[in-house]
């Protein structure tokens, strides 16, 4: 259902210059729509039903409300809902960038808890409810760099993800947090083998309870596209996209370094930091520029920042450590 | 085969050819913002490189088919067409990553070939290729002689192997998309000699009758 919203993202202190106005974002999607009914009519093609309408089950489309953040990215061009929604990696829904958008439908979101156990004083379970009403949701705009070398401008909603495990009272002990994602053959059949299920991420205490961590629930002022990893994912703004675990159902505070599903897979090309490093090269391709996601061929690569250019925020959390061992 | 049936099958091989290219024109131009998909950089490089390989595989098909049965022979027509096409698109493959990988910049280039072991292949595959079309005229056929001409145009058989290897190491562990052409490949090579030996039985069955 298409609701005209006069403000999608009120609150934010992005220019409303920078912003592709909701209905203008909408419209586009009729007329792909449109176009992909026409093309599929002239060439025959079945499932025009599923072309026409790619993924209506999975746009909730719940408007949150929501409040300005003192720490979002201005000045850049945000990515659009329609190419946010439909160019994921989230391989429990197969390997394609298209996949999650007509496959995670399925992912059942309500009802939802998300249990905090480990190295805490109060261990807690949280209803997806009560964790949408813990702390005011916050339009919060990042840039988002993936280790394959493209990246988004995307307005998340959330609050800092320190808000959450403070309520536990973390143990002085605590060192790493580790991140559980749902996993459940029988729902996510497209999970490719050879891959260490469910989906497990990990972070350093302080990565984790920096302010920039966030706890992420919505995009574009409205809960989260199970694609995006609804109901609930973190997003680490300064590390490559792999490290933002979806669709999370634990998290354990722990004092070793928890293992990480793409560290299982290739521990030469994703390490535990993976922090976002134009100087530090993944082993098949350079990292010193990135492609833009929905701009042009001839305008998409841009250098590639340090920390993704939240080095303000979180170089001081690295201090003397080699970050090409550290990689 | 009649002169009209072999312009009409001539024409389709053409037109076959070309879609994949057309369908980037047609996207870059009929929407120049997401006509090619969120990603036109990484959809450019992909489908150029897969019709590369899909074309040359597809070449060495032919032998092997003709050799089922006499009436399939005047396929032959058509490997020097295809092994063109192929050589086409691998070379848009290569230009796309100069340009759009790269950004014309020769220091990266450099670094990529010798850092990068599927750059590196990559660009062999392409670098065998550049003979190959070269020699594919009449006139070069003539000048080097049957034999050497075949013997120099067996290295798109190496080619083809490095090309499929350029897209194993491309993608990440795990993922099995090249798993289709890499077994289609390896079923032309055991085509040539289990025809060969099928041939071989029936001319000696046919000795002894």
């Amino acid at each position: 259902m298409l609701i005209r919203k006069p403000d999608p993202i009120s609150g934010s202190n992005i220019p409303s210059s920078e912003i592709t106005p909701k209905d203008k974002w909408m419209n586009r999607r009729n007329f792909i729509a449109a176009a992909a009914a026409t093309g599929a009519a002239a060439l025959g093609v079945e499932r025009v039903g599923e072309i026409l309408a790619p993924s209506r089950a999975v746009h909730a489309e719940t408007k949150l409300q929501t409040v300005k953040s003192p720490i979002t990215t201005t000045g850049e061009e945000l990515t659009s809902f329609q190419d946010i929604t439909h160019y994921n990696n989230f391989y429990e829904f197969g390997e394609n960038k298209s996949d999650p958008a007509q496959n995670a439908g399925v992912l059942p979101t309500r009802p939802w808890t998300v249990k905090i156990s480990g190295l805490v004083k109060t261990p807690k379970t949280f209803d997806i409810d009560a964790l949408l009403k813990l702390r005011p949701l916050e339009d919060r705009t990042y840039r988002f760099r993936c280790v394959e070398g493209w990246s988004m401008v995307v307005p998340w909603v959330g609050y800092s993800l320190s808000e959450l495990i403070k309520q536990c009272d973390p143990l002085s002990s605590a060192k790493y947090v580790h991140f559980l994602s749902y996993y459940n053959g029988k729902v996510e059949k497209w999970a490719p083998f050879g891959y260490n299920w469910p989906y497990s991420e990990g972070l350093r205490m302080d990565e984790a309870m920096n302010p920039l961590t966030l706890l992420t629930m919505g995009l574009y002022g409205e809960e989260l596209p199970k694609q995006d990893g609804a109901p609930v994912r973190i997003i680490v703004p300064w590390k490559y996209g792999f490290k933002s675990a979806k669709s999370i159902v634990e998290i354990k505070v722990v004092e070793k370094q928890p293992h990480t599903t793409w560290n299982d897979a290739a521990s030469n090309e994703y390490g535990f930091y993976s922090n976002v490093n134009p100087n530090v090269d993944h082993p098949r391709w350079s990292q010193k520029t990135e492609r833009v996601i929905g701009k042009p061929f001839y305008a998409q690569r841009r250098p590639t920042l340090m920390f993704n250019g939240y080095g303000d925020f979180v170089a001081s959390l690295y201090n003397g450590m080699d970050l090409r061992k550290y990689y | 085969m009649n002169k009209a049936t072999l312009i009409a099958l001539k024409t389709l091989t053409w037109i076959a050819c070309l879609y994949p290219l057309g369908v980037l024109i047609y996207g870059a131009v009929s929407d120049p913002v997401n006509g090619l998909g969120p990603d036109p950089t990484g959809r450019i490089e992909f489908s150029t490189g897969l019709a590369a390989l899909h074309l040359l595989v597809i070449s060495l098909a032919i032998t092997p088919l003709r050799k089922l049965s006499p009436r399939l022979s005047f396929l032959i027509k058509f490997r020097r067409l295809l092994g063109l096409f192929a050589f086409f698109y691998a070379s848009i493959h290569l230009i796309a990553y100069i340009g759009l990988y790269a950004g014309f910049d020769t220091n990266t280039i450099l670094q990529d070939v010798a850092k990068r072991r599927f750059i590196t292949v990559g660009v062999l595959a392409w670098l065998l290729l550049v003979p190959l079309a070269l020699t594919s005229t009449t006139g070069a056929m003539k000048r080097l002689g049957g034999k050497r001409w075949n013997q120099l145009h067996k290295l798109v058989y190496v080619a083809v192997c490095l090309g499929i290897l350029h897209y194993w190491w491309q993608v990440k562990a795990g993922v099995t998309t090249p798993l289709g052409i890499t077994l289609a490949m390896a079923a032309l090579f055991v085509a040539r000699p289990v025809l060969d030996w099928w041939k071989a039985k029936k001319a000696a069955r046919l000795r002894t009758a």
